[in-house]
């Protein structure tokens, strides 16, 4: 994010496309309640009723991977309507000219036989979102889930670029991380193209520094993405895998393709707290220690550093994942010596500023958000104050490409996928909660009376849901959640899990992220 | 800015704070039930009653915004006996059980009979009776403890935007009541329990769990999803036991069904205990040296036979930063290899 949660309270305009706020981040909706109590406008933009509609002023019901053309769209409407802030980007943006042309064509018309939104609704949308200079946009896998991912994102950012809602208080550009320390994963460098604090490894002199501070030389390769080291191993490219506290059968596209990488790997390492359903196919499995069980710290998604403390000891054998890495190393022939999680995190903070300020002592109680790189820099809530970093930002055209896969005559439904408020991603945490598995523990599709009705389909039927990659068997709920056309599979469950239908072929361009959102289905009784 | 005073003491508070507030301010206690400081207040109580000059009647601190040169008094002898008088009349329809109350020595209406000497009831007489459990898997709701201070009803529609419960019915017979008087089907965020002044309201999995006595209070941060709201683990003999969150805390307390109710896997007998190694497809126990010895070993075959980048290490986007740090210093400074990544980008 690069404002912060707070802030959220004080937005004018709140403008959420390709997140169900309520059920996958619900305080952060609880923030965008009170904003909502206090007169903030919400637009809600999502192939499904998400519940956040509830709320919305104006609910914009895309139809599946048309979010370049709805946010050009709106984009068209501000510019035709001199809406957009001329100092802002005189001061600090470039391409304008050349990105204006790009959105010319998205006409509300245009852009209603896209999307499907009625045009009124995109001129709604741009004079809310347009005309407010405390608006934030809000987002998640709905926007990056797709071959257009990155498309989808930089329209999102030419957007605020174009309004000025960015770089003060109240605004920005918010996409709300799915996991506890996702944003931390990167900031530490667990990126195949860069080191600690996004530093790239093909430049010379980030390698020299990092090899410098780590006593060895480095190779200046960019490394596999998670999604190409699937199709790496089944070349026989990629002969090994440590995967620690991932599980990637369930929660890559394609499970079939990913069990058998994976089971053609000549050696696979899983650390992970459960017998994952990726532990299962693994050579040798370690047992971790989870979050109560070690200290360290988590970034959440508005970049703030908090403290996470050991409470309880881990069970049997298992170990905190600092002491395995170590050992491994050591063993390697490389032996890493930390005495508590806190050295590591001043060794992470002297290669990279934003961290340097961030200090066990200084987070005892509240977190503290990067970039703070002094220990007596109180931290960011919003980015950008007084200009970027490298000077001017530019526009970047966007043009509208249809999803991979859309419907046709043998796999005529739209599936997405996605979480629901009670489970979490693979399920391997609350599907052992009791009480959340007896309220949430059945697989379901979601399908449109519409076409429940045409197929001669009841609310609880069992259901067979082919695509081109397999099927599975599912229980049917029959609910206006989604439209007519569109079916949508929660990922949380192995017994009928999701990915066994997802499209694995289908990546963005630029950053290998799977079109988990939109693949072709048909429902079969 | 009106200036009050309250008890002989005089402060400068922003125009529009209530006389309950401006007394917090100046750190003098007034006793509360109905009154919460993240809800809009509505005066139902009548336990912060207090006398201000100049009007005939008690009033209640709660709902009384300051005016300029208010003088204020916190407690009489009237004013005390007025409040014990309702805490008797409160306590004449509660069942006497703190003794397996789960919120006992967390309670309340327990603390404020403790604070006035209410032992005997002046108002014994009838008492709600209400046998009939809710079936919903997360939340306990005895409405025999309920005092219908209504805290929940306004989280519940305030806060969370959902309104899943309300008073029903009138007088004696009010309560608090799910729609048809069903079993509760909501979201399960548990902010009314969080808000529960008394025992009306706990959480079914903490029942019997332990109270006050020897649990450790831990802070941390919730394990699930990127929000990283601030959690507290109450630990009793090396167990989860509940989960709350503080006030004052940047999340304000508040949490999800997942954050609250969802640790109880942490303690599942399904944890991975011991290091496993495959033999002819079977998983055998071996101890940690022998485990990562193997993988050195194969690691280093590997790696001397086909090169470094034909290794790669997934890391985790649930592991803390430090761990995440070593690891991919791991794979790039002890095995060589760029050949890392996490699931950011799925």
């Amino acid at each position: 994010m690069t404002n912060s949660i707070r802030e959220i309270e004080g937005m004018e305009v709140i403008f959420i496309i390709g997140s169900n706020t309520k059920e996958t981040h619900p305080v952060i909706a609880n923030r965008m309640i009170k904003a909502y109590r206090k007169g903030a406008k919400i637009i809600v933009a999502d192939p499904r009723k998400v519940p956040m509609v509830r709320f919305a002023e104006l609910f914009l019901n895309l139809r599946p991977g048309t979010d370049v053309a709805l946010i050009n769209g709106i984009a068209h409407v501000i510019l035709k309507e001199d809406m957009y802030d001329r100092h802002f980007i005189d001061e600090k943006v470039e391409g304008f000219e050349e990105w204006k042309k790009s959105v010319e064509e998205f006409t509300p018309e245009y852009v209603e036989k896209i999307t499907g939104i009625p045009k009124e609704d995109i001129i709604k949308a741009a004079r809310l979102y347009g005309n407010s200079r405390r608006a934030g946009i809000f987002y998640t896998m709905g926007i990056t889930q797709h071959t257009c991912g990155t498309d989808n994102v930089n329209a999102i950012a030419n957007l605020a670029l174009l309004t000025g809602n960015i770089g003060r208080e109240f605004t920005g550009i918010s996409p709300l991380r799915g996991q506890n320390n996702v944003q931390g994963a990167s900031d530490a460098g667990c990126l195949p193209n860069v080191y600690p604090g996004y530093q790239r490894v093909d430049l010379p002199e980030i390698k020299h520094k990092f090899e410098k501070a780590w006593g060895v030389s480095l190779s200046q390769n960019a490394g596999l993405k998670a999604t190409e080291m699937i199709p790496a191993a089944l070349e026989g490219r990629l002969k090994a895998m440590y995967i620690m506290g991932e599980n990637p059968v369930i929660t890559d596209p394609n499970i079939h393709h990913t069990v058998k990488a994976l089971k053609s790997l000549e050696f696979l390492v899983v650390q992970d707290i459960f017998m994952t359903e990726t532990a299962e196919l693994a050579d040798v499995v370690l047992p971790a220690a989870c979050f109560a069980e070690k200290d360290g710290t988590f970034t959440n998604t508005e970049r703030k550093v908090q403290r996470g403390r050991k409470a309880v000891n881990p069970p049997g054998e298992a170990r905190d994942d600092i002491f395995t890495i170590m050992e491994i190393s050591k063993r390697l022939g490389y032996p890493m010596d930390y005495n508590s999680p806190e050295e590591v995190l001043e060794e992470f903070g002297k290669l990279w500023p934003a961290l340097a300020g961030i200090k066990y002592n200084r987070i005892e109680k509240h977190g503290i958000q990067w970039p703070c790189p002094t220990n007596d820099h109180p931290g960011t809530e919003y980015l950008y104050k007084g200009g970027f970093p490298r000077g001017k930002v530019h526009f970047t055209p966007t043009q509208y490409t249809p999803p991979a896969e859309i419907a046709d005559k043998d796999y005529p439904f739209i599936l997405t996928t996605g979480r629901n408020l009670f489970q979490y991603h693979a399920g391997s945490m609350t599907r052992r909660v009791e009480p959340i598995e007896s309220h949430a523990g059945e697989p379901y599709v979601e399908i449109n009376p519409s076409d429940s009705e045409r197929l001669d389909i009841k609310d609880g039927d069992m259901v067979k849901v082919v695509s081109r990659r397999g099927n599975i068997e599912i229980k049917a709920r029959v609910t206006r959640m989604v439209s007519e056309g569109v079916v949508f599979i929660p990922m949380h469950y192995r017994e009928a899990a999701a990915n066994i239908l997802t499209n694995d072929s289908a990546l963005d361009r630029h950053v290998k992220t799977p079109e988990y959102k939109v693949c072709s289905v048909r429902i079969e009784k | 800015m009106p200036k009050v005073t309250i008890d002989g003491r005089t402060i400068e508070v922003p125009t529009g704070t209530t006389v309950l507030d401006a007394a917090k301010m100046l750190d003098i206690p007034i006793p509360t039930l109905c009154y919460h400081p993240k809800l809009t207040p509505f005066g139902g109580c009548r336990l912060c009653i207090v006398e201000i000059k100049g009007i005939p009647r008690p009033v209640t601190s709660c709902t009384t915004p300051v005016s300029e040169g208010m003088e204020v008094t916190t407690s009489t002898p009237q004013i005390e006996d007025l409040r014990k008088t309702v805490l008797e009349l409160i306590l004449s329809d509660h069942p006497n059980d703190c003794m397996v109350c789960e919120r006992a020595g967390d309670c309340t209406l327990q603390e404020l009979a403790y604070f006035y000497g209410i032992r005997e009831n002046r108002f014994a007489g009838e008492r709600r009776i209400y046998t009939k459990r809710d079936g919903n898997p997360f939340i306990e709701r005895d409405l025999e403890k309920c005092i219908l201070c209504g805290r929940c009803v306004k989280v519940c529609d305030e806060v969370q935007g959902v309104g899943a419960i309300d008073f029903g019915y009138r007088g004696f017979k009010s309560k608090i009541c799910t729609p048809y008087e069903k079993d509760l089907d909501c979201e399960f965020c548990g902010q009314c329990v969080a808000v529960c002044p008394t025992g009306a309201l706990t959480g079914k999995l903490w029942a019997f769990k332990g109270r006050q006595k020897d649990i450790k209070e831990i802070d941390t941060v919730c394990p699930y999803c990127g929000t990283g709201c601030n959690i507290t683990l109450h630990i009793r003999r090396n167990e989860v036991v509940r989960v709350t969150s503080r006030e004052d805390t940047w999340n304000e307390g508040w949490l999800c069904v997942k954050g609250r109710f969802g640790y109880k896997f942490i303690s599942s007998s399904d944890r991975l205990k011991k290091p496993l190694i495959k033999r002819n497809g079977q998983f055998e126990e071996v101890s940690w040296d022998k485990a990562l010895d193997y993988i050195a070993e194969k690691l280093n075959d590997i790696k001397s036979k086909y090169g470094a980048d034909a290794i790669g290490g997934l890391s985790s986007a649930r592991c803390t930063n430090e761990e995440n740090y070593l690891f991919q210093k791991l794979m790039r400074a002890a095995i060589g290899t760029n050949n890392v990544d996490h699931c950011a980008r799925l």
